[in-house]
């Protein structure tokens, strides 16, 4: 999921020019993927985004879940987009596109989620008496002259 | 001299207004969007108790980002 994350933003960077920083991290806070160089800054941003989260859950907590929050500063906007499985934060510069944004931040976070498992393709069960026979050989065939059509 | 002192005036009289609109439009601007999973939306602009408490996050965050 560490590589899916970090390709994920690259993505999301390429993506949207709006985007400053971004840091994905897991139900637990542990940070799965960043735009910052540093892995102090990264986790320094997933801890306060988790923080900013918690604090507007409280607001409202009588509101069905939150799954989205944006903030908007004079010096730019934060925003913050969750799932089941992990949470994406996002800073940007002020006068952001509220909608991009948060389209190109859930594609992104959609792009986390694991394929769902497909059917497997059978595979043949080997035994131990199974890998000591030899396979059988097919039986030689017996060659016969091909005989002419317009053979007399 | 009168006229003259008079357009100085007015001059500095027009940039603080120009100033002072700009200014609180960018105050104006600040604001808190909540988003729930059912859908609805609760917007909290600059002023309001649950703003109060995400602004100042939020400005933490940006100051963290933006650090050299």
């Amino acid at each position: 999921m560490i590589v899916d994350a970090q390709k994920a933003l690259a993505d999301l960077t390429e993506i949207s020019s709006q985007i400053q920083a971004a840091v994905v991290f897991d139900s637990k806070g542990k940070v799965v993927g960043s735009t910052l160089a540093e892995p102090s800054r990264a986790d320094a941003l997933a801890k306060s985004a988790a923080e900013l989260l918690a604090t507007a859950e409280q607001i409202e907590a009588a509101r069905s879940p939150l799954t989205q929050v944006e903030v908007a500063t004079a010096e730019g906007s934060v925003f913050v987009v969750r799932d089941e499985q992990a949470t994406i934060a996002a800073t940007t510069g002020s006068n952001a596109t509220v909608g991009l944004v948060f389209y190109d931040l859930k594609s992104a976070l959609r792009s986390l989620k694991p394929k769902p498992a497909g059917r497997k393709p059978a595979t043949r069960k080997t035994t131990a008496a199974a890998k000591k026979t030899t396979p059988k050989k097919a039986p030689a065939r017996k060659r016969t002259p091909r005989k002419k059509p317009d053979a007399p | 001299m009168r006229r003259s002192v008079a357009a100085i005036l007015g001059i500095v009289g027009g940039l603080l207004a120009g100033a002072a609109f700009i200014r609180r439009r960018a105050v104006k601007r600040e604001r808190a969007d909540l988003y729930f999973a059912d859908g609805s939306m609760l917007s909290l602009t600059n002023g309001s108790p649950g703003a109060d408490r995400l602004l100042p996050k939020a400005r933490e965050i940006l100051r963290q980002v933006q650090a050299p």
